[in-house]
């Protein structure tokens, strides 16, 4: 195949339009910002949003340090892994818990999700954002996995609160990002907007973009709550009297709080696989994430008050 | 569902990624208001791809009240509930985005509110898009509002217009009726210049003609809709004009390393190019294009790159990297055409930030202003000020030259926003036209007052076109003639030379005069 023809099909590939897309996005931000930061979550979606990371900024590195805000409920293999990458790629990692929750004794079982995941997550990134004076924060939100993300803007500014306002958001026509800041503003960037889940794992399968091992089924122990399957990851979890768990072959499709994040049976033991689950499977993406279901429009709320 | 690659024996990788990576990407927007269906008709077309998951069919049923029955009781409009707020309050309907891929496309549709006041939403999805799918409710016809939506989207660029006729069910699947909406919309379609038009009989309801082909509706030959999202050309438009790519960023990860990142915004470019840095005007030429996939031989329009020059020249954030042999305009006063969308209004003196490309200046409204009046097919009225929603015409004064390309050539190079000097907000979409005539601001004024019609009535270009095309047969047939008769090719020759001057000339005033005679048009 020669040259030519390479990259007429380059150019006519989606994914690879998504890829410069996402870049661009990028790249403006590193350009009208001050200090900005990437955000990680260690899921799938922060595995594309730094791979392409560190694609914008060749043959340079990302001009911008790594933030995870660690709930310290996270899967015991999520953390190991994102030791591990950061280490791989020498990352500029900051790890952010925030203390005064872990004082207070804050969990997602003693205390609920909701509360949980304000202390634990929204407050945590606010404490962190505030704490290095970020200006800006990038993310891998996409725009299908929720109704309120389907009408937030690629830049999403937040006040000096944090708070979103759905109504004051800028239009954003063509490329053309405007990026000024009122005083105390900050920016929530989201150059995945435009991606969907299937787009994500084609991606990662094209690129081979090291995952963490949760998204590959394997028989792993867990107990059903209300209809969710919760994986025993460690002995935080209290179990009912009588209640054993039962060793299903199960993978996750999103990564959150282990307490909080419903795994589904699964075989997908290769990325191929979890490529053609995705294409076949009939259930949206977050249906098996505890957090969405705080009552209708939850995402949108904590939205508002400032989760990501 | 039909996306399943249905090989087992094929290599699990390739053969995954193969039907993918093979997708095109279209961007449209739909544009209707409820009571066209125009959220019925995505749902539908959803559904029908089978696209919707159970889960989110189940809701919809439960939503509808409908647990069981037929597919056409159920309410495909609540697929798409936007914000809570919305919702509760009634406040302004927003844009939003959906996603959908079928086995040859990967879509991004720009689900835009139809009612004037939400203008500023459609035309900001209607920037990207190209295709705009227009809704028409085949019991009212064509209204006012679709003839809005038409004239936005062709003005910023939309190529593709696919009209679709809604509720043909109500109006007993009726051919007359269908031909008679086509009818009034193709006259009036006249004033949109270069646009495909197609128009699609549906029934969002039924599911006609939307994924799968209509049986009540033998008489139409044409696409589905989802046929026609699949086929249309989706190339963007300055793929085939001269390399352009505003400067980014300047990667400078060691002390000899200097690259210019961009996302190349038209054309193609190749190592060795010779390039003009604008608005500087330096010349160099292309030394290598460096993406993270290693050293292309060869990269084009959509794709994010960082590019290094053969000498160092003094490029940075906001200067175009264009073709030398074709470079963008350079200048510090343009006219353009201003979609507002402030609180106040527009108005000569205005200042405002602007941002072009990746570049930013100082910009004041330098005056006059025309009212591109879409309640009146586009027409250009002299206006003191602009209102929120409107579009108009006018001349921009910046503080420093900056390079740009008109607008209809290219959609990146040739857009800009305005922000408010105090609220920082985005309050206007720009298109330009073209610079404008330095120190002869009467002169430009004088272009402006002259026309009347942003379109043109019809293009003068269209009359041109084919007065060329009518002589060069004629002139052919002459030639033939003369040399049948006379047996000498010189006379010949002579006699076809003389006739198509002349008549070349005839024909184009011909055309012009007709083009202002309203007599015997429908």
């Amino acid at each position: 195949m020669n040259a030519q023809t390479t990259t007429l099909q380059a150019r006519t590939s989606y994914l690879d339009q998504l890829e410069s897309e996402s870049i661009h996005i990028m790249r403006e931000v590193v350009a009208e910002t001050e200090k900005p930061v990437m955000l990680y979550s260690i899921g799938k979606d922060s595995a594309v949003l730094l791979h392409l990371a560190m694609k914008a900024f060749y043959p340079g590195r990302p001009p911008f340090p790594i933030l995870h805000v660690d709930t310290t409920w996270k899967f015991r293999e999520m953390i190991e892994f994102r030791d591990q990458r950061a280490k791989d790629l020498g990352l500029d990692l900051i790890v952010h818990i925030n203390q005064g929750g872990v004082k207070r004794g804050i969990g997602p079982i003693t205390h609920g999700s909701e509360l949980h995941t304000d202390v634990m997550k929204t407050q945590g990134l606010r404490q962190a954002l505030d704490h290095y004076g970020f200006d800006a924060a990038i993310g891998g939100a996409r725009r299908d996995e929720d109704k309120s993300r389907a009408k937030e803007r690629i830049f999403s500014f937040r006040n000096a609160h944090h708070r979103w306002d759905p109504k004051r958001q800028r239009p954003e026509p063509w490329r053309l990002f405007n990026a000024e800041k009122r005083k105390g503003e900050s920016i929530r960037v989201f150059p995945l907007s435009n991606w969907t889940e299937l787009d994500v794992w084609l991606y990662i399968l094209r690129e081979n973009i090291p995952v963490v091992p949760l998204y590959f089924a394997k028989p792993r122990p867990v107990v059903s709550r209300g209809g969710t399957m919760i994986m025993v990851d460690d002995d935080r979890l209290p179990l009912e009297p009588g209640e054993v768990p039962e060793i299903r072959n199960v993978r996750f499709r999103t990564l959150g709080c282990y307490p909080l994040t419903g795994a589904i049976d699964s075989t997908a033991t290769s990325l191929e696989d979890i490529v053609r689950e995705t294409l076949d499977s009939r259930f949206s993406e977050r249906r098996d994430r505890v957090i969405d279901k705080d009552g209708a429009a939850s995402m949108e709320r904590k939205k508002q008050e400032g989760y990501f | 569902m039909t996306l399943l690659v249905n090989d087992p024996e094929a290599t699990a990788r390739d053969a995954v990624l193969y039907e993918h990576e093979h997708k095109s990407l279209l961007r449209f927007i739909a544009c209707g208001s409820v009571d066209h269906g125009k959220s019925s008709l995505l749902g539908r077309l959803l559904f029908d791809a089978g696209l919707v998951p159970d889960d989110q069919i189940e809701t919809l049923r439960k939503d509808t009240g409908q647990l069981t029955g037929p597919e056409d009781t159920l309410d495909f409009s609540l697929l798409f509930d936007g914000l809570a707020a919305e919702r509760e309050q009634k406040i302004t309907i927003d844009l939003a985005y959906r996603f959908f891929a079928t086995r040859k496309r990967k879509f991004i549709v720009a689900d835009a509110p139809g009612h004037e006041q939400y203008t500023r939403n459609m035309a900001t999805g209607a920037s990207t898009a190209e295709l705009a799918l227009l809704l028409i409710n085949a019991q009212s016809g064509l209204t006012q509002q679709t003839r809005r939506h038409a004239l936005i989207a062709a003005t910023l660029g939309v190529r593709h217009l696919v009209v679709a006729i809604n509720k043909m069910d109500i109006i007993g699947y009726s051919k007359a009726g269908f031909a008679a909406i086509e009818r009034d919309f193709r006259d009036f379609a006249e004033r949109l210049g270069d646009v495909e038009l197609t128009f699609i009989p549906v029934s969002a309801k039924k599911g006609d003609n939307v994924v799968h082909r209509s049986r009540a509706m033998d008489w139409y030959r044409g696409p589905t809709l989802l046929e026609k999202l699949e086929t249309v050309d989706a190339t963007p438009r300055a793929s085939e004009t001269p390399f352009r790519m505003a400067v980014q960023w300047v990667s400078r990860p060691t002390a000899e390393f200097r690259g210019y990142c961009g996302l190349i915004a038209g054309g193609d470019v190749v190592p060795g190019l010779e390039i003009v840095v604008q608005p500087s005007g330096q010349r160099t030429r292309i030394k290598e294009i460096i993406t993270a996939n290693g050293v292309l031989s060869h990269a084009g329009i959509g794709q994010s790159v960082t590019l290094t020059l053969t000498e160092d020249v003094d490029a940075s954030r906001g200067d175009i990297i264009a073709e030398a042999s074709a470079p963008a305009i350079v200048s510090d006063r343009f006219d353009a055409r201003i979609f507002w969308m402030g609180q106040g209004t527009l108005a000569p003196g205005g200042r405002y930030h602007i941002k072009l490309g990746t570049a930013k200046a100082a910009a004041r409204i330098a005056g006059p202003i025309k009212l591109i009046d879409l309640a009146d097919d586009a027409a250009l009225k002299p206006a003191e000020s602009l209102l929120s929603n409107e579009f108009g015409l006018c001349t921009l004064e910046l503080d420093r030259p900056l390079a740009a390309d008109p607008y209809d050539d290219n959609r990146d190079t040739g857009s800009f926003i305005l922000i408010d000097a105090e609220t920082l907000d985005t309050v206007a979409m720009g298109l330009i036209e073209g610079a404008t005539a330095p120190a002869s601001s009467k002169a430009i004024a004088g272009k402006i007052e002259e026309r009347t019609h942003l379109f043109g009535t019809p293009r003068k270009r269209r009359s041109f076109a084919k007065a060329v095309i009518w002589r060069t047969t004629g002139s052919v047939a002459t030639f033939a003639i003369a040399y049948y008769i006379t047996g000498n090719a010189h006379l010949a020759a002579s006699i076809t030379a003389a006739e198509i001057t002349v008549k070349f000339a005839l024909y184009y005033f011909h055309e012009r005069a007709w083009a202002l005679v309203p007599w015997g048009r429908r």
